[in-house]
């Protein structure tokens, strides 16, 4: 049974369709693993077997009826901040401790309508803020690679799911690199789609115009095809693209030969890039040279501005986001408090963590009356620069290679003490969610036996581009080891 | 301070709940006041987490339309906003608004042969209801919910501080509620809580070009109480500024128990709403096609329709104001026109008698109403009679003439023999009016109209005048 363990979708939907396997046993094997490894990776917060087992007997009646699709039976996990009818989602906060939706996020909703089997939800930081999952209401999640190590985050869970061979496929969400972030770190193909391309109905929201949906994976294969299932107009989200949810795949499994990439020196000529992320990412790169495509220097000017901006929008955005987690009508709720305004108080206080109360702080300035144009009306317009840096950069290349993360994963409690330094996780990644635009994160090697990420990036809407590169690079043989030694074979 | 003349400066904020089927952001029924508490409320007008708003087309529409027929510009690219406050009330903790971009400004309404500035007309949401035991909410011992409001559509139209009076100020609300029945974008029932008018209000020294101190009154919820709110607030500022004291500029609610405003919102709580777009709306683009789509499909305005029936038909123009101020009455007129009934009468028994009893009769038979009584078949009083039968049964006033054997006795053979005896029954009456005492006319006019309800007022008056002579 343990090969069924660190197979891809793919390799598993085969064994599926051919009756070699049902997906009761497929759902076994991985509530097996996890049973065997989590309690050391603590990637779940909590899992969901009733519903796994319903959805595993729904797949097998499904490809017994010879009604399956290329993710039936497929066990999946889910970040904490996507809402599933009837289990409980807390967003890693205990201000939402007991909380459970009467309604799915609908990215999850068409996933299950595809027949995959949701084994539990996945930690992360609380509302999504944060680059390591520490900031977990909870409990932090250790990275499969080095137990003594973040996953990375906010989508650490997810990430770490998928790198311990919990889950074959995790969704996570990507406000400033929250997929690619973790992915790197913890050696998966990781997947932030268009803003616009993924409906955002039933994610908790941090910042609602950052945010998005993606997918972590074994394989861009994966990737792409859990993307495309998912995407797609939805009459509960206005800012969802109409755009087919086709398009996603559209020759994404073509060659790269005579494709140009350029590497932004503002994403690799740069201090505090470690030496060993800098030598795999070149390794990467020549990689895609010999498959055919042109390394072409590209340069994206506001880079420096863009971390400032993204920490007053981001920050802004939850602020009024958050507001509604006041007591009254959900989640943790001080009933002792002498007025309405200590209820508040109280509520928030007890509810939020550190992290989240300094953002809502942070954000509730950058918006007041007097600071406004100072903070939150600049910050837009360099967001508008940062866009036009992509636009610029998108007439010289077809798409843009960097590392993902300037660093492979950290020791837990190195960072937490130091806000800033945790906020430079993201600094390759944030510039992406300022534009909009889609990324992913593939594995590209190891430095000091620890993952490396690649990242592609590409044009508003050229998800099948990236996916494209990614998979060339994947195909000519980058990546890694399929699951950390730590893990391997045990069981 | 006394012996000054002071100006009244009034603005208009009015809060109109268009016609739609659901709420501005979601599926939910907008309802009705009554409906059981949270009855209406789904999980996005719950503001649970992870849930996002969609604009409702039909609130738009109606917002359009109201622009437009306020001669209001629309500028081509609008967007909503989020107002943000903690309130129990607001289950989001902000309001979704329109700010700096609404969507329309600088109209006009035209009131009394006045034009009222409009500023802007914008979109958003209502929030709920909290009902308090006790009296205010943080000295209340408990405190219950109510969300079947919360997001339902608003419209929200602000005039420029253009009225001075408590009359012109509710001649302003009425005609904005004419204006928008006319158009079919609001019911604009303020006792059923589809609109809200919060008057500003200050006061200056007659010929002052600076404004006053403003405050700004809630809670009204009748053009009746619109009147006598602002009428106490007037006299209320003017007593504090005579007496040597200051308006402070603060929201006062109006209790229509006690007649008088009071203080409502304290500075404790004055807030910083912390506008910015809101991020889960895309900015509208408003198609040019449709706005001009919308502009055709307007039906003719009341202030048009006032000036045509004085202009077309004749009418007084204070006839014209009472029938142009209600669709129904006018559609009623200009029906009994074209079915043949004189203009002026027609336009006099609407005013008279079918406008104040709200009950309308079809055009074709007020029509042929109207002509009985002015070829002089029947008399005023029996037209009466036929008229609420008429509209009671529906049947055609010329069944009923005849059947209660209706008919005009002008034959001033039968009526002078009615005459003299109306003579010989009040010799006190007699004796007055050839004593001078011209009005003593109207009490034997009365008593021949009880006699003879359907004897010919102009004959019987002349036969009368002579027997007196």
């Amino acid at each position: 049974m343990t090969k069924l363990i660190g197979s891809t979708a793919v390799e598993l939907s085969k064994l599926l369709r051919a009756r070699d396997v049902s997906a009761r046993e497929v759902l076994a094997a991985h509530l097996e693993r996890i049973d065997e490894v989590d309690g050391r990776v603590n990637a779940f917060l909590r899992l969901t077997p009733e519903l796994a087992a319903a959805q595993a007997d729904a797949a097998d009646r499904a490809l017994k009826a010879g009604d399956a699709g290329p993710l039936t039976g497929i066990p999946v996990a889910v970040k904490d901040v996507l809402c599933v009818r009837g289990v409980e989602t807390t967003a890693g906060s205990q201000i939402l401790r007991g909380f459970k939706p009467p309604y799915t996020a609908t990215a999850v909703a068409r996933l299950f309508e595809a027949g995959v089997v949701m084994v539990g939800v996945t930690n992360c930081d609380e509302f999504a803020m944060g680059s390591s999952t520490e900031n977990s209401g909870y409990f932090p999640t250790h990275n499969p690679w080095d137990l003594d190590r973040v996953p990375g985050g906010s989508s650490g869970g997810s990430a770490a799911a998928v790198a311990a061979g919990a889950a074959v496929i995790a969704l996570g969400t990507d406000t400033g690199g929250s997929i690619r972030q973790p992915a790197a770190l913890c050696g998966v193909a990781g997947m932030k789609p268009t803003y616009g391309r993924v409906s955002r109905y039933g994610l908790i929201a941090f910042a609602s115009s950052l945010d998005q949906i993606g997918p972590f994976a074994r394989c861009v294969d994966d990737a792409a095809m859990t993307l495309s299932l998912m995407a797609g107009y939805d009459p509960l989200d206005a800012t969802s693209s109409e755009r087919p949810r086709q398009d996603v795949l559209n020759n994404y499994g073509g060659d790269i030969k005579g494709m140009r990439l350029g590497l932004p020196r503002e994403y690799y000529d740069v201090e505090g890039i470690e030496p060993g992320v800098k030598s795999a990412v070149d390794r990467a790169l020549q990689l895609l040279r010999d498959s055919g495509a042109e390394i072409v220097d590209v340069t994206l000017p506001h880079t420096d501005y863009g971390l400032a901006a993204y920490y007053i929008i981001a920050p802004a955005e939850c602020s009024s986001n958050l507001a509604r987690f006041d007591g009254v009508r959900f989640g943790m709720s001080d009933q002792d408090a002498p007025n309405i305004i200590e209820a508040y108080s109280r509520t928030r206080r007890q509810g939020f963590g550190s992290e989240v109360r300094r953002r809502i702080m942070l954000g509730t300035y950058a918006l007041s009356s007097g600071y406004y144009d100072a903070y939150y009306l600049k910050a837009q317009k360099v967001r508008t620069l940062i866009k036009a840096d992509f636009d610029q950069a998108f007439t010289k290349c077809d798409a843009i290679v960097s590392p993902t993360s300037p660093t492979v994963a950290f020791p837990i409690g190195s960072r937490t003490q130091d806000p800033l330094s945790m906020y430079l996780c993201d600094v390759f990644t944030l510039g992406g969610n300022l534009a909009g635009l889609p990324g992913i994160s593939v594995p590209c090697g190891m430095s000091d036996g620890l993952p490396v990420g690649l990242q592609v990036l590409a044009p508003q809407w050229g998800e099948n581009l990236a996916l494209r590169v990614a998979r060339a690079y994947e195909t000519a043989g980058g990546g890694m080891a399929a699951m950390p030694s730590l893990l391997r074979g045990e069981g | 301070m006394t012996g000054v003349d002071w100006e009244v400066v009034i603005g208009m904020e009015v809060h109109v709940q268009p016609r739609t089927r659901t709420k501005m952001f979601c599926g939910c029924a907008v309802g009705r006041l009554g409906d059981p508490p949270n009855s209406n409320v789904c999980e996005i007008c719950l503001g649970l987490p992870g849930v996002l708003p969609v604009i409702n087309r039909a609130a738009v529409e109606a917002c359009l339309k109201t622009a437009l027929a306020l001669g209001c510009e629309i500028p081509r690219h609008t967007k909503f906003d989020r107002k943000n406050y903690m309130y129990p009330d607001l289950p989001k903790g902000y309001q979704i608004s329109q700010y700096d971009l609404p969507m329309s400004v600088n109209g006009q309404l035209e009131v009394g042969g006045r034009a009222v500035r409009i500023r802007r007309v914008h979109l958003e949401e209502d929030t709920g209801k909290l009902i308090h035991a006790g009296d205010k909410l943080h000295r209340a011992s408990e405190s219950f919910v109510d969300l079947n409001r919360a997001g339902v559509p608003l419209m929200e139209i602000v005039s420029e501080p253009d009225l001075r009076s408590a009359d012109q100020a509710r001649d302003y609300a009425m005609a904005l509620r004419t204006l928008l029945r006319t158009i079919g974008a609001s019911e604009a029932e303020m006792e059923k809580g589809q609109m809200r008018a919060e008057p500003n209000i200050s006061i200056r020294r007659a010929g002052s070009a600076e404004l006053g101190v403003k405050t700004e009154l809630k809670n009204i919820n009748s053009f009746r109480s619109l009147h006598r709110a602002i009428l106490f607030e007037v006299a209320r500022q003017v007593e504090v500024l005579e007496s040597g004291g200051t308006v402070l500029q603060e929201t006062r609610g109006w209790s229509e128990a006690e007649g008088r405003t009071f203080s409502q919102r304290s500075k404790e709580f004055a807030e910083d709403y912390r506008y910015f777009p809101e991020p889960d709306l895309p900015p509208l683009e408003l198609d040019p096609a449709w706005i001009e789509e919308l502009r055709r499909a307007l039906p003719e305005l009341p202030s048009v329709r006032n000036s045509r029936l004085v202009a077309e038909h004749g009418l007084p123009v204070a006839d014209a104001n009472v029938i142009a101020a209600d669709r129904e009455l006018a559609d009623l007129f200009e029906g009994a026109v074209a079915a043949g009934a004189p203009a002026r009468q027609a336009a006099n028994w609407i005013v008279g008698e079918v406008a104040p009893t709200g009950k309308l009769p079809s055009p074709k038979n007020l029509a042929e109403l109207v002509k009985f009584v002015s070829e002089g078949a029947i008399t005023r009083d029996q037209g009466k009679e036929v008229l609420v039968e008429s509209v009671e049964t529906g049947r055609r006033p010329s069944e009923i003439v005849t059947e209660h054997g209706f008919v005009q006795l002008s034959d001033e053979g039968e009526l002078l023999a009615v005459a003299e005896a109306v003579v010989a029954a009040n010799p006190k009456a007699v004796e007055d009016y050839r004593s001078g005492k011209k009005q003593a006319l109207q009490a034997l006019m009365a008593d021949l109209r009880r006699r003879a309800p359907q004897a010919n007022p102009k004959v019987a008056s002349g036969l009368l005048l002579k027997l007196l002579a």
